[in-house]
């Protein structure tokens, strides 16, 4: 199991480092150029997985895309972890009308259709914003309306401390609840936090390809899992180049589930 | 060993009978019908059970676009078109056995009107607020209207007659078939109409066809599967990309039927208010949204979004509407030169690749369009791309279709917009909820109180030119003029026409595929199943 570790660790390590270099080495819009006379090109030199239908090059979409979903899914999760924090933290803290008012929220927030709650929110921004402001709006959004699930279980992990003879003592000494947070608490529950935000990860990566799917959330012409997976709806004929995407994406999930493999944390 | 021998024989023989298909045509609907009441039709799946089951007193032939005696053998227009006098067709039944006569004619006229149905296709007989008055004389019934309907005949086309007297009211039809059979969710089955009045030249009763089944289905990729398999006979609209997978498998089955009446463009919002006072000032600027139009590659658009089963448009009515095109109009010309020096010419610069209005302005817009439409949003990526090349940044932005209709019919917060249009009538009076400035539908600027500009007063003056008076050859070259104002100012900017792609089963006989919709079964009493054939013999 180690060396499946090992091996996945490897291969996760050369996806980030191969798609962050082609991002920052290649020219800006290689994603974007439309070759027309070469549309739905097979592999080839020039396009090492073919072009789409619109003759851009696939594997240079391929690279920007999972580029982006690797430094913005961690972004996301990394918003949607501190506001899960903040939020159930206070609940778990502070207990009473603060508690009962949280889990309420959370209630409400887990039982929407998060999927319907993004096509609004994102129905509510405004039109005439850049691609690349379209790709900081769509992960910005899922960080925001992600944090219902972690809440829980960070409310959960700080009742549990608040009543640890650390905490009782720290009161008893007359520390401020601040502090007392800041230095007992926050520390306490890193694993906590640790496993809430390796979860999400995935979890943003497949929300942005959902959204994707559906036509919503990055903009033309910045490619995203989402619009590449879209494509395939569109692909007459299937081949390596056209199903590539789908492919590292499975690859991409499994080996971040194999290596950030966290320890189940119940609420 | 004999014994097992016959009873093997003997099953042998059920299952072959088993595997015979019955004398009946199987499609799907893409949705379950939302009424079954033929004058309550709003919708594609009820509209088809119509078409079937529903008998008419005139029908548009789908092929050559004429109007053809139905129930009424023949019909006259009279008091300069504020009249039309119909006279039945004598000893037609509907599918319960009870004789058609003109108080039925009455009877479906007083339903139709009555306020309490709220039927969608009342308004298009109701002149102003006043009903048409509908009175009988032996056969001949009469339908008088306040003032005079140009093309009053294809109005009749979506009327089917009611029954007065059937105790089945709705349900007793006067069409092909009847609905037979409805498992909610799963399928209809209709069958023929045992009293079906019309008849083959060799005088055999029609339709050909025991039963109709129609399918429940909503996925197009299942519909395609099925078709595949041999499950389905026909598939009445194609996507390109679904078209392209039956050429390599089934080519004999798949049929580009040409220009269909679809067309596809996209529009500047010139709502004042609505947008920023400079961009609405490009907006307004014919020569802006012509230098738009000249930048986009619409042959490019054909080509690769539709696989070529697309022409590029050329204006409001598409080529397979052959007596209201105006022949005269030439596509518009792919020339980002051309879009430059105009541009240029009206005060704006290029500098750095990027262009600015006079004022210093960069132009940028957004472009909206539907989730869920492949081929939209292809298109505006390719635009996005060719208007690049003159400096403009597009973004594009899909909302969901009704997040999308918010914008473009309430609030109006939107700067250019991309759609297509679906015509299901050829007659120009069926678009004056679009042409006239005081209309809804007046995408670009719509309510408006006086026409804003004088070529949009000018297409006010000639659509109501034409709505009055039953000459069909004014009329024409009153909407040729409209035509030719639109072409010209480019309130829409027209991008292709798709082709109708559609897959039919070469068993089925007599298909002989329309322009009008239901373009494959339109005829449908007259298709004939190899089962038909063979038990005909």
């Amino acid at each position: 199991m180690r060396g499946v570790r090992l091996i996945s660790a490897i291969l996760l390590a050369a996806i980030c480092v191969g798609c962050l270099a082609a991002v920052l080495l290649l020219p800006a819009d290689s994603y974007a150029v439309q070759f027309r006379e070469s549309a739905r090109a097979g592999i080839s030199w020039r396009f090492p997985l073919g072009s789409d239908g619109l003759g851009r090059d696939r594997l240079m979409r391929l690279l920007y895309a999972a580029a982006l979903s690797i430094v913005l899914a961690p972004a996301a999760a990394l918003l949607s972890v501190a506001l899960a924090g903040g939020i159930g933290g206070a609940a778990g803290y502070f207990g009473g009308r603060v508690d009962r008012c949280v889990v309420f929220a959370i209630d409400l927030v887990l039982s929407l259709p998060w999927l319907f709650l993004l096509i609004t929110a994102r129905a509510l921004l405004p039109l005439n914003v850049s691609p690349a402001a379209s790709v900081l709006m769509t992960f910005g959004i899922l960080g925001m309306l992600g944090w219902a699930p972690a809440a829980r279980v960070i409310r959960a992990g700080v009742r549990d401390l608040r009543g640890s003879g650390l905490v009782l003592q720290s009161r008893a000494s007359g520390l401020l609840p601040s502090r007392i947070l800041l230095i007992h608490v926050l520390p306490n529950l890193r694993p906590i936090l640790a496993a809430q935000f390796w979860t999400s990860v995935p979890v943003f990566i497949l929300s942005e390809a959902n959204l994707g799917v559906l036509g919503l959330g990055v903009g033309e012409p910045i490619p995203s899992w989402g619009n590449m997976l879209r494509q395939l709806q569109s692909e007459p004929h299937w081949s390596a180049g056209v199903i590539a995407p789908l492919v590292i994406l499975a690859g991409l999930l499994s080996v971040f589930q194999i290596v950030f493999r966290t320890k189940e944390v119940s609420a | 060993m004999n014994r097992v021998f016959l009873i093997a024989a003997l099953g042998c023989s059920v299952l072959a009978l088993q595997a015979q298909p019955p004398n009946e045509l199987r499609f799907v609907l893409h949705s379950e019908p939302k009424t079954f009441h033929p004058l309550l039709v709003d919708d594609d799946a009820s509209e088809t059970i119509r078409y079937l089951t529903g008998g008419v007193l005139i029908r548009v032939n789908r092929k050559t676009e004429e109007f053809e005696p139905e129930l009424a053998a023949s019909w006259k227009i009279a008091d300069q078109g504020r009249r039309i006098v119909f006279k039945l067709r004598q000893g037609v039944k509907f599918s319960d056995g009870t004789p058609l006569s003109a108080d039925d004619v009455i009877h479906t006229f007083n339903v139709l009107m009555d306020p309490n149905l709220h039927s969608p296709a009342a308004d298009a007989f109701r002149s102003g607020s006043e009903r048409p008055r509908v009175t009988a004389r032996g056969e001949e019934v009469s339908m008088v209207f306040s003032a005079p309907v140009s093309g009053v005949e294809r109005l009749f086309d979506q009327i089917p007659i009611l029954s007065a007297r059937s105790p089945k009211k709705e349900m007793a039809v006067a069409g092909p078939f009847f609905v037979a059979e409805r498992k909610a969710g799963v399928e209809i089955v209709l069958r023929a109409n045992p009293y079906y009045w019309k008849r083959d030249a060799s005088g055999r009763q029609l339709p050909y066809l025991a039963a109709i089944r129609l399918g429940i289905q909503q996925n197009r990729d299942m519909e395609v599967a099925r078709f595949r398999r041999g499950e389905l006979h026909l598939i009445e609209s194609l996507g390109p990309e679904s078209y392209e997978k039956l050429a390599a498998e089934q080519p004999s089955k798949i049929h580009d039927l040409g220009p269909s009446l679809d067309s596809e463009f996209f529009w500047f919002n010139q709502i004042a208010k609505a947008v920023p006072p400079h961009k609405l000032a490009w907006f307004q600027s014919t020569a802006f949204r012509k230098a738009v139009s000249e930048a986009v590659n619409r042959n490019d658009l054909c080509r690769l979004v539709y696989g070529g089963h697309a022409q590029p448009s050329r204006g409001p009515v598409s080529p397979a509407n052959r007596f209201w095109f105006n022949g005269k109009l030439k596509p518009h010309d792919y020339d980002p030169g051309g879009a430059q020096r105009r541009l240029t010419a009206a005060g704006f610069q290029l500098r750095d690749g990027k262009l600015f209005d006079q004022a210093g302005n960069a132009v940028v817009f957004s472009l909206i369009t539907n989730t869920g439409n492949a081929a939209r949003q292809q298109m505006a990526a390719m635009i996005q791309q060719d208007l690049k090349k003159i400096g403009i940044t597009l973004n594009i932005v899909t909302l969901d279709f009704p997040s999308l209709v918010e914008r473009i019919t309430r609030t109006y917060q939107y700067e250019a917009c991309l759609l297509g249009l679906t015509n299901l009538d050829l007659d120009p009076n069926s678009v004056m909820n679009v042409w006239l400035s005081s209309a809804s539908n007046h995408q670009w600027n719509p309510g408006q109180a006086k026409p804003v500009t004088t070529w949009e007063a000018e297409i006010d003056r000639l659509m109501q030119a034409q709505a009055s008076t039953i000459a069909r050859d004014k009329r024409k070259a009153w909407f040729d003029r409209v035509q030719e104002i639109v072409w010209d100012q480019e309130p829409f900017v027209y991008l292709v026409v798709k082709n109708s792609l559609a897959a039919f089963s070469p068993s089925i006989r007599n298909i002989s595929p329309g322009i009008l919709r239901p373009q494959i079964y339109w005829n449908a009493e007259q298709l004939q199943s190899p089962m038909e054939a063979v038990s005909s013999r």
